[in-house]
């Protein structure tokens, strides 16, 4: 089962080398994890997709909320929210291909941010589907090198 | 006021009522050590850092209180993880320092430096790595707060040695609060209730309770619930003494070397009522077939452990004294008569026994430990067979008398953990019930517990094996004495399992010259009519004792759940 788990933590040095102890010690292969500030400064938010048994996981959750610098942890699972994950991707792109790679960017409301005789970068943000769906389009063109973000997510409506 | 770090460090550990600290100095530490020479801080310098942890140790189970112990960089930090390990699997609550070489060369391989609070992350509560020292006294302060609340556990505090030297203006901070800290000490009333009503509707009821209840003071309230609603109690290894032994409902303690009535209890039960316990392994035996007809009932602080290994029916999370103080108003005072008289039986065919012979065995030893001691001493073990003889014979009245490694089994622990459970009771007894593997392993203690008149007394019941493990041998493994004599030398044949021959090379060392040599006293008992005489002297001596037990070679510790084995597919004896 996929999980998008949201980590509030104290910003203080040390504190993803204990939340990625603790992922490593139970054998889960996190598919993605960003950090970032939030409101508060002295605040970070770590978003982390992970698979996995779902009692495993919940033990996850419980010992990452027993962690000293963990404030709050959420489990999206089940609840209404946002999924972002921003993409660049270089793509192979030559006189004969070009035109056909910018209607998909368009298509999908991606960007172009990056021309090159024979490449362009597209930056893509969007859910899961929508990156998987553009990234299958864009790899027969010949993808030459690729970076994401990680999820980010947040519950929907009012906090 | 202006204070250098090491000022500020002797400041506020007086400040949190620190009487004593176990540690040995090295270059990264000086700055404090300077400071601690001719304080009122009280350092017993060690002969090891491992022996310095479990002094500590020894010293918060034996009263409550957070254990300190201190450490230089490298070699010596790390030295400190065994004992940090052990204590953080027993919920024990430690304040480990270390000194760390200065910030401006962290990350530089600098001469003994060592990423300590990378090391011990998974064996502490928490940690820091102070690199200001306007922080010092707040981490300080919270490192004892995290150390002794909630769940308690070792925490480490590693202090760079120009933190140490560096001066800023000592502000104690009166109030500690952690947002991301707040441990939950009520359980949820309406789970109260719930756990109240399975109780009252319960016909073959058990408590299952663990060392939860010696670190929340709740034997009294253990006691009272048992009676109130006539329950059997069991008592895992870390709460030995949170029951009395010579209660109806006392049923010993349960799982691998556990009673025989009190596995067939569990495995009978219809309602299991964990109280700070955890469902170890050890416990559970195979847990797809643990007490298989029982709603369970866990009251727990640590919401980690709800649910970890056992899925439970009523989860209350919680202090267990303040949860047990409202459940037992919630219950009403019933009997269970006819469960009761079937413990009885089962307690009456397969009661904890072994040989009753000439011959010397090790649980005659314990015995007659219990009896002079009269179950009033600090019992203190080691790990392997001793350590179930001890947990099986020695009836421990009272709650923070029987102080064993639990959690990560840790051979060498018994000899510093009675140093520093002796230096807080005095006046107590203090026995580190000892095999004669484990004993050397921590050896070099005796010159601490000799030279600061430690009186302890230690029983090595000399079996000369790493018994337990030649146990495992002998039943699971053909009796392929595989690396577990400690006679052993390279002309022994290659296959042996035939201890105590003539043709058996000398034992090595000498435990009496041992204890000689370390100006302590050594006795040699070889028969068993000399063993109450022997324990006699020792207790009688004003001087550390070591009492070397020549015992039966190949006794076995009986009964055993085999690893991987439900409860009730326990053996009573080896045919
Ligand atoms: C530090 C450590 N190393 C190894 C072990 C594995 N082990 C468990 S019991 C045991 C034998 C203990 O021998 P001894 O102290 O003589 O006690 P006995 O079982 O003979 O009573 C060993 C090696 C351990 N528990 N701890
Ligand atoms: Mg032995």
């Amino acid at each position: 089962m996929r999980h998008t788990i949201s980590a509030l933590v104290e910003n203080k040095f040390g504190v993803l080398a204990r939340i990625s102890t603790l992922f490593a010690a139970r054998g889960f292969n996190i598919d993605s994890l960003s950090v970032g500030e939030t409101e508060d400064p002295d605040v970070s938010r770590m978003t982390i997709v992970v698979r996995g048994d779902d009692r495993i996981l919940e033990q996850v959750e419980k010992q990452l909320n027993k962690l000293v610098d963990v404030i709050k942890v959420i489990d999206f699972k089940g609840t209404a929210h946002l999924e972002r994950d921003l993409v660049l991707v270089k793509v192979k792109a030559d006189k004969t291909t070009r035109s056909e790679i910018l209607q998909i960017v368009d298509i999908f409301r991606a960007k172009i941010v990056d021309v090159a005789a024979d490449s362009l970068i597209v930056e893509i943000t969007g859910d899961v589907n929508k990156i998987e769906a553009i990234l299958l389009l864009l790899k027969p063109f010949g993808i030459k090198e690729m970076c994401r973000t990680g999820i980010i997510a947040l519950a929907r409506g009012l906090k | 006021m202006i204070k250098t770090g090491s000022e500020i460090f002797v400041e506020c550990l007086l400040r949190e009522n620190v009487d004593i600290l176990y540690g040995i100095p090295g270059g990264q530490l000086i700055p404090i050590f300077d400071k601690i020479y001719g304080s009122q801080l009280k350092l017993i310098l060690t002969r090891h850092e491992q022996g310095a942890a479990h002094m500590a140790d020894g010293y918060a189970r034996s009263t409550g209180k957070t254990g300190v112990c201190i450490a230089t960089s490298g070699p010596g930090a790390t030295n400190l993880v065994t004992g940090l390990a052990n204590a953080y699997l027993d919920s024990i609550p430690m304040v480990a320092f270390t000194g760390q070489v200065p910030t401006t060369l962290i990350g530089n391989d600098a001469f003994q430096e060592a990423d300590i609070t990378g090391i011990t992350r998974p064996v502490t509560k928490h940690n820091y790595l102070v690199k200001d020292v306007k922080d010092l006294a707040t981490v300080i302060r919270e490192a004892f707060y995290i150390a002794s609340t909630g769940r308690p556990g070792p925490v480490l505090v590693d202090i760079p040695a120009d933190v140490q030297r560096a001066s800023t203006e000592f502000i104690w901070p009166e109030k500690v609060s952690i947002r991301s800290y707040r441990p939950n000490y009520e359980g949820h009333p309406g789970q109260i209730k719930k756990a109240a009503e399975l109780i009252n509707s319960s016909k073959r009821p058990v408590l299952y309770v663990g060392g939860g209840v010696i670190t929340s003071e709740s034997s009294a309230e253990v006691i009272a619930l048992a009676k109130k609603a006539e329950i059997p109690v069991t008592t895992t290894l870390l709460a030995i003494g949170a029951f009395p032994p010579d209660s109806e409902l006392c049923l010993g303690m349960p799982g691998m070397h556990g009673t025989y009535f009190a596995n067939h209890a569990i495995q009978n039960s219809d309602l299991l009522i964990a109280v700070g316990s955890r469902f170890d392994d050890r416990v559970t035996g195979k847990v797809s077939a643990f007490a298989p007809h029982a709603r369970i009932i866990h009251i727990d602080i640590d919401p980690t452990s709800i649910s970890k290994n056992v899925v439970v029916d009523v989860p209350v999370v919680g202090d267990a004294k303040s949860i047990l103080l409202e459940l037992n108003k919630e219950i009403k005072k019933s009997s269970h008569g006819e469960w009761i008289s079937q413990i009885n039986k089962w307690k009456k065919a397969h009661p904890i026994t072994y040989q009753k012979d000439a011959k010397l065995r090790p649980q005659y030893v314990i015995e007659a430990i219990d009896e002079l001691t009269k179950g009033e001493a600090i019992v203190v073990t080691e790990v392997g067979q001793h350590q179930m003889w001890a947990a099986q014979f020695y009836k421990a009245k009272k709650p923070r008398t029987f102080l064993s490694s639990g959690g990560l089994g840790t051979m060498g622990f018994g000899l510093p953990a009675a140093i520093g459970a002796k230096m807080a009771n005095p006046d107590k007894i203090v026995v580190d019930i000892s095999g004669d593997g484990s004993f050397q392993m921590n050896v070099q203690e005796l010159a601490t517990a000799v030279l600061n008149k430690v009186n302890i007394k230690v029983a090595i019941l000399n079996n000369q094996y790493l018994g337990m493990v030649r146990q495992w041998q002998e039943m699971f493994y053909g009796k392929r004495y595989s690396a577990t004599c400690l006679h052993r030398v390279p002309s022994c044949p290659e296959k042996c399992s035939k201890p105590g021959t003539k043709l058996c090379p000398a034992y090595t060392p000498d435990f009496v010259k041992l204890a000689e040599a370390y100006g302590a006293v050594g006795i040699r008992i070889s028969t068993k009519k000399d063993v109450v005489p022997a324990l006699k002297k020792a207790l009688a001596v004003n001087k550390p004792v070591i009492l070397e037990f020549m015992v039966e070679q190949e006794e076995n510790v009986l009964p055993m759940v085999p690893a991987g084995a439900a409860l009730d597919e326990i053996i009573t004896n080896l045919a």
